[in-house]
């Protein structure tokens, strides 16, 4: 299975006559899979995409880590790369496209303009998307070398490693409050989301 | 061919001329005008406030009130061809007194010739100018920008919204001298301003002509606009 009896990683294999046995927390075995599976929801504005594209490309090859398809549906990806600064005028779209992407979910916020703004201390530049969505890790650079992103990556997985799926805590979304002007109910994402390539509704790709 | 999509060829207006070169040596103040401003001087007159020549290239100021009959010369005239508008922006300066410029980039490929136009507009006074949407399409979105960053109104521009900054953006102008570098507002404030956008409601079902095409959509998407689905203000 490619898993390696660490005495910290709580996995005991054992040979009882002719049959191997594992013995494992579940914990660990879906936070396994959930880890080396990541599937990557790419958000470049910027110059910090470029850099993403350079550590999805061959010489640094982010399939290494599991994240071959970069999934341009937010439908289907389990994190948020946010790699660039966010105006303002994106904030909405950002935090919809994290609405809808099905839980569990991280995000990474690479960069400094991601993370804090970086240097477009202005009018029109959000200061660090954790204003608009959760953020998991922030990769400091101005941008980040692709080795940096992955250091990234790993802390991520390092994170997803330790989660407990007891603590219900870990999925609870925030949302806005219902009487204001920022809430939409989850029906409402839902119909709008369907167009970008739900996979549930596969009838009208033939149009 | 037909006759509305003849191919542009640079210079078909001065066949006879030596082949351009990159100037070497251009003087910061003076040098050879642009022959297009003898034209305008004949034509229009008092309208032609002033000339001069910056780093080889023509500046004419034009009175602001007639710049519509001016660009529309330079458009329309045999002997000018400006048939490419490059740019249309707006200067403002610290200095109180300075007025507002707009300025209109105009460049003539029959007859290898470029153009700056400028209109002075006093500050205090309302800052209005004709559009030449007329003109140059092209002019649509860059009347629309320069109206979002300077507030100038474009009078008789069809569609003068905002185009950089968000509909319904409260705080101003951005490129104004006044406007402070973080905004008007507090960065709470201009979050939750900025997150109650519909992202959506700038496609109206004019700008994506879905009108016309509404009975070929699919039966649910035909639901959702009938139902009035939030697209457009």
């Amino acid at each position: 299975m490619g898993l390696s009896p660490r005495p910290e990683s709580g996995l005991v294999a054992q040979q009882h006559g002719d049959e191997p046995w594992i013995t494992t927390r579940l914990d660990l075995l879906v936070n396994w899979s959930r880890a080396k599976s990541l599937w990557p929801m790419p958000f470049g504005t910027a110059c910090c995409a470029i850099e993403y594209m350079a550590s999805a490309a061959s010489k640094f090859d982010l399939a290494r880590f599991g994240m071959e398809r970069q999934s341009f549906s937010p439908r289907q990806a389990d994190v948020l790369i946010c790699a660039g600064r966010v105006p303002f005028k994106l904030a909405p779209v950002i935090r919809r496209i994290w609405q809808q992407m099905p839980q569990p979910k991280w995000s990474i916020s690479m960069g400094a303009c991601a993370s804090t703004g970086g240097m477009f201390d202005n009018y029109a530049v959000v200061q660090g998307i954790d204003s608009i969505i959760p953020v998991d890790v922030y990769v400091p650079g101005c941008p980040p070398r692709p080795e940096g992103l992955i250091y990234g990556i790993m802390m991520l997985h390092e994170k997803i490693m330790r989660e407990r799926s007891a603590d219900t805590a870990l999925r609870a979304e925030m949302e806005p409050d219902p009487r204001s002007q920022l809430y939409i109910p989850p029906p409402v994402i839902d119909e709008i989301s369907e167009p970008f390539g739900n996979s549930v509704h596969q009838q009208r790709s033939g149009l | 061919m037909s006759e509305r999509f003849q191919p542009v060829v640079v210079g078909r207006g001065v066949p006879d001329a030596a082949a351009p070169v990159s100037p070497k040596h251009v003087p910061h103040q003076g040098g050879a005008m642009n022959a297009s401003v003898d034209a305008l001087r004949t034509t229009f007159g008092d309208a032609i406030v002033r000339a001069d020549v910056v780093w080889g290239e023509t500046t004419v100021i034009v009175d602001p009130s007639r710049v519509l009959e001016v660009i529309r010369f330079l458009h329309d005239d045999p002997a000018q061809q400006y048939d490419y508008l490059s740019d249309v922006t707006a200067v403002e300066y610290r200095d109180l007194e300075r007025p507002l410029e707009v300025v209109w980039h105009l460049r003539s490929l029959p007859m290898r010739r470029f153009l700056r136009l400028k209109a002075l507009l006093p500050k205090g006074t309302p800052l209005a100018v004709p559009s030449v949407y007329e003109i140059y399409r092209g002019a649509n979105w860059l009347e629309r920008e320069c109206f979002d960053m300077f507030g100038i109104e474009f009078t008789g521009h069809p569609d003068l919204r905002r185009l950089l900054m968000w509909e319904g953006y409260k705080e101003g102008h951005p490129l104004r001298k006044d406007f402070p570098l973080r905004g008007r507002f507090s960065r709470s404030e201009q979050l939750r301003q900025a997150l109650a956008a519909n992202p959506e409601a700038r496609y109206s079902m004019e700008e994506l002509s879905i009108a016309d095409a509404f009975a070929d959509l699919p039966a649910d998407i035909r639901h959702r606009l009938a139902g009035g689905e939030a697209t457009g203000e």
